[in-house]
């Protein structure tokens, strides 16, 4: 068999497996889509139903016509943003810290901060409950936002100095030599720099506080606080199981996080990566 | 008051890391601090004058059948996800990195492969759900490829149930590997496949002598940040099964969550919590330990 044959074979081959393999993760989520617009009644049908005649958007505009589930909404991105604005904040002054300068206890402080990521939160949710109601923040947006930079803080503050410390000191030098402050040198140099890394840990941090389901459903109580997995959650114990609301429900859901992938997956994969694995 | 030059600057590293310290010592440290007091006293919270019971609770929980048997879950359940993650992972990663298809298709393929890292937990659950029903796809598609006489309730049944919460977390959690892997792929040096090709070594020698050896340091962190991730999975499970049916999806997560909210056992559940963050903290030393420098010069 000539080379040529046999590079074409294995490309056939690739494609196949890469096409074969992709059902795994494909079909399930283009199941959800596609039931989403059926009627409820349709969803379980046996043989399944696969193009519908009913096809409707009914379900999709009785999320945006209920106050109750669009609250879910606002208070997921109300949240979220909080969150990753606080996280940025935070974690740009921590990693110029590390990356900038000497001092005793560097090494154990930025080893504590690595291992918190291996304390699971379940853990930490009975005597968490207790201090959020102590600091009578219980069903308040600053208990889940308090939460939820606890869980993002240790990745990014990970990456961002990693990011730190690939930028020439020189740069943040220079403005000092010119008599600036440090803090002028990382505001107004070091932080324009290190945007594509800004991007990675925001994303990290949206899809964290977004995805969030434990907390959110311990530290909050009322309707109007709930966010959006614990929105869907409710709709799982309401009247008889309405699939297609909560089909939709979910699409909706998903779709932020989908769409912020595909405009940042470039930076957001190479900043995980970096952080998640010494490479 | 004005500080001494010297000690002023000592402390300005500290003035940066404040706020993170802040935040991490009264969020982390205190409620690590709570729970394992906690787990000391009997019935917490709920009694306003907690007394000391040393060991009691420990006993309690240590004795009980149900703890057993969600640390027997957990185990089938982390051991056969961290594997299959590899497993998948790997031939994703490898099938993406292939040099054989163009730059457009590779891009195409790796958001579809990504795809269930997209999604929350939460609607994971919903959809898996929709999927396993009785009268849903799976059932359906086994059944006319003639796997399946009948339609079975996978997630209804004692025998499946967790089973089926390991196959949906295997769908969730692959492609955290798989982008990593894939960075780590693309790190390795080409010579060392030229090398080996012209020593006549065949693609599997490639894969256990070049390919495994050099993504190894990433392999291990992989698996261990996988272990501690896995070793909580809460919501999936919760979502989907509850833990039942007669705790045969019980795992150590939900047992907690149980003792804590359904049976208002705080004590219990703060024991399990301490029995957990023990796994975790060894777990987190090997992973410190691979990891140590990092974001350090």
């Amino acid at each position: 068999m000539n080379k040529k044959k046999k590079t074409q074979r294995i490309k056939i081959l690739t494609i196949v497996l890469l096409t074969g393999g992709s059902l795994w993760p494909a079909f399930p989520v283009f199941w959800m889509v596609l039931n989403s617009f059926k009627p409820n009644n349709e969803i379980f049908a046996w043989p399944p139903i696969w193009i519908s005649e009913n096809f409707s958007l009914e379900s999709y505009f009785s999320i945006f016509t209920s106050p109750e589930k669009l609250r879910y909404f606002l208070n997921s991105y109300f949240i979220c943003g909080v969150v990753v604005l606080l996280t940025l904040f935070i974690s740009i002054l921590a990693s110029y810290a590390f990356s900038r300068f000497d001092f005793p206890g560097k090494k154990i402080i930025n080893v504590m901060i690595i291992s918190m990521q291996a304390i699971p939160p379940i853990t930490l949710l009975i005597p968490y409950l207790s201090l959020i109601v102590t600091l009578r923040l219980y069903n308040t947006y600053g208990a889940l936002i308090l939460t939820y930079l606890l869980f993002t803080l240790p990745y990014a503050i990970l990456i961002m100095t990693g990011y730190m410390n690939t930028l020439p000191k020189e740069l943040d030098e220079a403005v000092r030599i010119d008599g600036g402050t440090r803090l002028n040198a990382l505001w107004k140099v070091l932080v324009p720099s290190a945007v594509p890394g800004l991007i990675s840990v925001g994303m990290y941090t949206f899809l964290r506080a977004w995805n969030e389901y434990l907390f959110a459903l311990t530290l909050t109580k009322t309707r109007e606080m709930r966010t959006v997995p614990v929105g869907i959650s409710l709709l799982m114990g309401q009247h008889a199981y309405n699939w297609s609301e909560m089909l939709a429900m979910s699409v909706l859901g998903s779709l932020p996080v989908v769409i912020l992938f595909l405009i940042f997956q470039k930076y957001f994969i190479s900043g995980m990566t970096a952080g998640a694995v010494k490479s | 008051m004005k500080l001494p030059l010297n000690l002023k600057k000592k402390m300005e590293p500290f003035f940066y890391l404040s706020p993170a310290l802040i935040v991490m010592i009264i969020l982390i440290a205190v409620p690590i601090t709570m729970v394992i007091l906690f787990s000391f006293f009997d019935n917490v919270i709920i009694n306003k004058n907690p007394t000391f019971v040393g060991l009691a609770n420990y006993y309690d929980v240590l004795t009980d059948p149900i703890f057993f048997t969600a640390l027997k879950n957990t185990t089938f359940f982390v051991g056969i996800s961290v594997l299959a993650h590899l497993i998948l992972g790997i031939m994703f990663a490898l099938l993406l990195n292939s040099k054989y298809i163009g730059k457009k298709t590779k891009a195409l393929f790796r958001i579809i492969f990504i795809l269930p890292w997209l999604f929350t937990e939460a609607i994971i659950a919903i959809l898996w759900r929709l999927l396993l029903n009785p009268n849903g796809i799976v059932n359906y598609l086994l059944q006319i490829f003639n796997f399946l006489g009948t339609s079975i309730d996978w997630l209804g049944s004692i025998d499946l149930a967790l089973v089926s919460v390991t196959i949906i977390n295997i769908w969730s959690g692959y492609p955290f590997y798989m982008i990593s892997l894939l960075a780590g792929l693309q790190g390795i040096p080409q010579e060392l496949y030229e090398a080996s090709s012209i020593d006549g070594a065949n693609a599997m020698n490639q894969f256990f002598y070049i390919t495994i050896p050099q993504l190894k340091p990433i392999l291990l962190s992989l698996i261990t940040l996988d272990l501690v991730w896995t070793i909580q999975q809460f919501t999936l499970i919760w979502m989907t099964t509850g833990g039942g049916p007669l705790h045969a999806s019980e795992t150590l997560s939900t047992y907690i969550y149980k003792q804590a909210f359904s049976s208002f056992q705080y004590s219990k559940a703060a024991t399990t919590s301490v029995i957990v963050l023990l796994i975790c903290i060894v777990l987190a030393i090997f992973y410190a330990k691979q990891q140590k420098g990092e974001g350090l010069k």
